[in-house]
């Protein structure tokens, strides 16, 4: 077999091939060992190895590959969609460990998952090296010898000998030949001339770059699994909200969340500062089947390093801002009311914009104000934040409309321990109502604190009071468009492996195409003798591998071959 | 009327002249397997002649190319007899009126089938139909001011009509001729466009912020191709499947010989064609794959985060990479390769369908 291949490859060029196409028996490569008696442990290794790279393993292992995926599909992933998979806990109690046990939550760096690739991956190295060694060894090799029948071959065609006035049929044959050398030569032929039993022959070949092509494929297969696995570990994903007119330092500490690879070096960050000057939000309002869709989300930036000028910049989706080496993305954006509390004397205990949850795609929003010191009592409060409300007949409040049309702030305030002291972590967004009393909303039959922008209520029980800020209280009464902050929410990565995966991905598809494409293919042409001394050109082509275009490939290079009579 | 609601009107009138061509394509098979039957029972009849020259033809055929293949069709075609016979002998004696593809016989077929108006009605009827389709999409496009592929419905239109392209394309440039696969692709077609503006229909939306992207048009655009040839490859391996059952059947059921198959390419000429289209596809896909993948790294942060819709692509991948796979091993070349490439493509109609519509995921796009 020529390029080496595993040994049950099969590139179906061999003549006898059963009518259907099941016809293969269960015989494979390592057939032959199996039957050897006596194996030793080397002879054992051996075998295993053989196995392991042949054909038929590295098939069942690609679909054994594609099973192995679909489960993740199925079922939520930690890695993409952690709350879907603490419902998935909450709604099937029992399943859900049972479930965890088999790693089903982390299918994609599970052990199983990762024992079908990582086993994949090792039949291709056993596979690639020995034809990488082959293949070196063929491109340096002549040209077989021509067949002495050419008759049994592919595209097998004959063309009268052109004998020119006054020449002999010896040298026209000769001429032919030679001839025959050229052209194929400059067709892209490596060829070589052969005479046997004194017929005149060339031998010619081409598409070692179909060889090539799967080699650099499957070597690049490798190189991105490589470079993902170590790569990625020089890398880290960071998470910040910034509320317009905030800026955060690019430092650890910064961060809200951090993932960092495992051989991140903290110390490597670049400290610059990224203001956020405005969130630009712009939503569908001509449309009626689109009202309130968004159409463009865009934040002002201002970024600054350590040494450098400050420069304005833009984050969109779809548009991340490289800078020193990070990439920022803009992953999420929603409102933060800037929420003021005094305590009965007036003095400011708590002020803050706090940033807020969108809860659905008119952006009813979620938050929590905790209000830790300066009050006799920690206070809690859990807002409703409906940037343009509207009363549904159910008596409850909604937003209908994305943008800040009508917006109004709905409080529902606890009293007592916020049980932040014991210094367990807590998230901002959650508030925990055990061991507070609740003062107003709910069943508690006080209305929640209700406000507009620019208002101020009273706490109940003289605790003091709360005003939702007017961000542009000059503007003319009813217009609240700029009334409330927005936020950002960032996504800060960093990954050195980015750049390789791609060069190893355009690899990938090059060598597939050319490996798919370009036919590797002999031909040879013979001036042969027959019984009655005439001499005739015959010509034949034989496909390694896929090869649909051979027979006429054949017939083409006969007829521009033989038809100049010089 | 809104160019949307002309629009509409097109992919109406293009299911139904699908609609049309499908049933003259199914014409066609039934005519097929007459011609099957025919030949049959005048084989059994005793004409011994009709082995002979098939017996001749394998022979001559194989060693002298074209110009015996003609002469072979046109005694080969005397077992079908008729005013078959006689076109074709017309067409061996003379050789002037050149048929457009190579006979089926060079392909293995058993019987000579000759001319079929039902099937030139088909093509026909498919061309307009596919005319009424791009009018359709390309009207939709003007109606939403972008590419008509950014949600469901639109997936569907563009999808379909890509698929409609890719059998045109291919039976315009194919040596054999293919014809036949049109019942499959017209009733492909038809089911997916009556579920697409029944069930999927939305009307025009703009653009949410995270498809605003070149990535969109090249992306979606390359997948949907992709769809395409695989659309065929699967058409080509059923049929694969179905001839190869009738091949190792046939010198015991005589019922087999009657069957429309007799008329088509043998099983090895069909998995050739199936898998040269296949890997179109694959190729397509594999660039489709690369596509979101960095578009992945633009919109959501990171390149490749295992999202359902990821997933799937990424399965169908390595499914087909199998099927290439097969195809070179010893023992799964055959009806074993043609199963997974019927599984492939099962699989990227669940990845259209099922995976868009109830699997959660980052691909929220449908509009629905
Ligand atoms: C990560 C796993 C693998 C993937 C995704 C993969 C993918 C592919 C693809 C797409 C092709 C067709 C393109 C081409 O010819 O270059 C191919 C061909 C080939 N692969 Fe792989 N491969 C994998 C592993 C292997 C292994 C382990 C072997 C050896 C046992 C192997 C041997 C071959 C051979 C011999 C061909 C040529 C087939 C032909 O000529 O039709 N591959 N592979």
């Amino acid at each position: 077999m020529d390029p080496l291949r595993p040994s049950d490859y099969d590139d179906g060029t061999t003549p006898s091939r059963g009518a259907s196409g099941d016809g293969g028996g269960p015989g494979g490569g390592g057939d032959a060992t199996v039957t050897s008696p006596r194996l030793g442990p080397v002879g054992w290794l051996r075998f295993a190895w053989r196995q392991l790279t042949s054909m038929r393993t590295a098939l069942l292992l690609l679909l054994l590959l594609a099973i192995a995926a679909v489960p993740g599909s199925l079922v939520p992933q930690r890695s993409s969609d952690p709350n879907g998979v603490t419902q998935y806990f909450a709604s099937n109690p029992d399943l859900a460990p049972v479930l965890d046990n088999f790693q089903m939550f982390d299918v994609y760096t599970s052990a199983w998952f990762s024992a079908v690739y990582l086993l994949l991956f090792v039949s291709l190295i056993g596979c690639i090296i020995p034809r990488t060694k082959h293949h070196l060894e063929a491109l340096r090799a002549r040209p077989p010898r021509t067949p002495a029948r050419l008759s049994r071959l592919a595209g097998y065609t004959e063309r009268a000998l052109p004998v020119p006035e006054g020449s002999s049929v010896e040298a026209a044959a000769e001429a032919a030949i030679a001839r025959a050398a050229t052209q194929l030569k400059k067709a892209g032929y490596r060829v070589e001339r052969y005479e046997l039993r004194g017929e005149a022959s060339v031998s010619a070949e081409r598409g070692y770059l179909r060889e090539t092509g799967n080699l650099v494929f499957h070597t690049a297969l490798i190189g991105v699994l490589a470079t993902v696995a170590i790569g990625g570990g020089f890398g880290f994903a960071g998470q910040r909200v910034v509320v317009e007119g905030q800026s955060f330092v690019n430092t650890l500490a910064a961060f809200d969340s951090f993932n960092p690879g495992r051989f991140f070096d903290p110390t490597s960050l670049e400290p610059y500062r990224l203001t956020l000057d405005g969130l630009d939000a712009v939503y569908e309002t001509q449309n009626p089947d689109a009202l309130g869709q968004p159409i463009d989300f865009t934040a002002r930036v201002t970024v600054q390093g350590s040494d450098g000028e400050p420069a304005a910049r833009t984050v969109k989706v779809n548009e991340p801002l490289r800078v020193y080496d990070t990439d920022v993305y803009l992953l999420g954006n929603g409102y933060a009311p800037t929420i003021t509390v005094r305590d009965p004397d007036g003095e400011i205990v708590f002020t803050d914009s706090v940033p807020f949850l969108p809860q659905d795609k008119n952006l009813t929003s979620i938050g929590v104000v905790k209000v830790t010191d300066g009050l006799d009592e920690q206070l809690g409060m859990v807002g409703f934040f409906y940037p343009t409300q509207t009363t549904l007949s159910s008596g409850a409040f909604a937003s209908s409309y994305p943008d800040l049309v009508y917006p109004v702030l709905t409080l529902n305030v606890y009293a007592g321990d916020l049980g932040i002291n014991e210094g367990t972590p807590t998230s901002v967004y959650t508030l925990d109502p055990t061991g507070m009393e609740q003062l107003t909303g709910g069943k508690t039959g006080v209305d929640s604190l209700e406000l507009m922008p620019g208002e101020t209520a009273d706490l109940p029980g003289g605790r003091g009071t709360v005003t939702f800020e007017n961000a542009d209280p000059d503007a003319a009464g009813g217009e609240y468009a700029k009334s409330v902050p927005r936020f950002a929410s960032f996504d800060i990565h960093h990954d050195p492996s980015q750049g390789w995966v791609l060069v190893f991905a355009l690899l990938i598809l090059a060598g597939l195409m050319v490996s798919l494409f370009v036919p590797r293919r002999r031909l040879w042409v013979k001036a042969a003798t027959r019984a009655d001394g005439t001499v005739v050109l015959e010509y034949a082509g034989l496909a390694r591998g896929e090869d649909p275009g051979l027979d006429r490939a054949v017939a083409e290079f006969a007829d521009a071959h033989a038809s100049p009579v010089e | 009327m809104t160019l949307d609601e002309i629009s509409i009107l097109c992919v109406y009138s293009a299911m139904a002249v699908y609609a049309i061509a499908f049933i003259a394509y199914s014409l066609d098979l039934a005519r097929r397997s007459a011609a099957a039957a025919k030949a049959a029972d005048e084989q059994a009849a005793g004409a011994a002649v009709a082995t002979d020259a098939a017996a001749g033809r394998e022979r001559v055929g194989a060693l002298q190319g074209a110009a015996a293949t003609s002469a072979s069709t046109a005694s080969a075609a005397t077992a079908t007899g008729g005013a078959v016979a006689g076109t074709a002998a017309a067409n061996g004696a003379e050789g002037a009126p050149k048929r457009r593809w190579a006979s089926a016989l060079s392909a293995g077929a058993s019987v000579d089938y000759g001319r079929s108006p039902a099937l030139r009605v088909a093509v026909a009827m498919t061309v307009l139909a596919w005319a009424l389709h791009l009018s359709a999409d390309v009207l939709r496009g003007l109606a939403a001011g972008r590419v008509p592929w950014a949600n469901m419905y639109e997936f569907a239109l563009t999808g379909t009509l890509v698929i409609t392209t890719v059998y045109l394309v291919v039976i315009l440039v194919a040596k054999q001729d293919l014809r036949f696969l049109g019942t499959f692709i017209t009733g492909l077609v038809l089911v997916l466009l009556g579920v697409a503006t029944v069930n999927f229909y939305v009307s025009v939306v703009p653009l949410p912020p995270a498809l605003q992207s070149a990535w969109l048009v090249i992306h979606v655009f390359v997948a949907s191709s992709s769809v395409g040839f695989f659309a065929l490859g699967f058409a080509l391996s059923v049929v694969q499947l179905m001839q190869s059952r009738r091949e190792s059947m046939a010198l015991t059921a005589t019922a087999m010989k009657k069957s429309f198959l007799a008329t088509l390419p043998d099983s090895h000429t069909l998995e050739n064609l199936a898998y040269r289209v296949n890997i179109i596809g694959f190729i397509l896909w594999t660039f489709t794959l690369m596509a979101g993948a960095i578009w992945a790294e633009k919109a959501w942060g990171r390149y490749w985060g295992w999202d359902t819709k990821e997933v799937w692509t990424f399965i169908i991948w390595v499914i087909y990479a199998g099927y290439i796979h097969a195809r070179a091993t010893r023992g799964w070349r055959g009806s074993r390769s043609a199963w997974l490439a019927i599984i492939g493509f099962s699989a990227v109609l669940f990845n259209f369908t099922i995976v868009n519509l109830f699997f959660k995921g980052l691909h929220a796009y449908s509009g629905l």
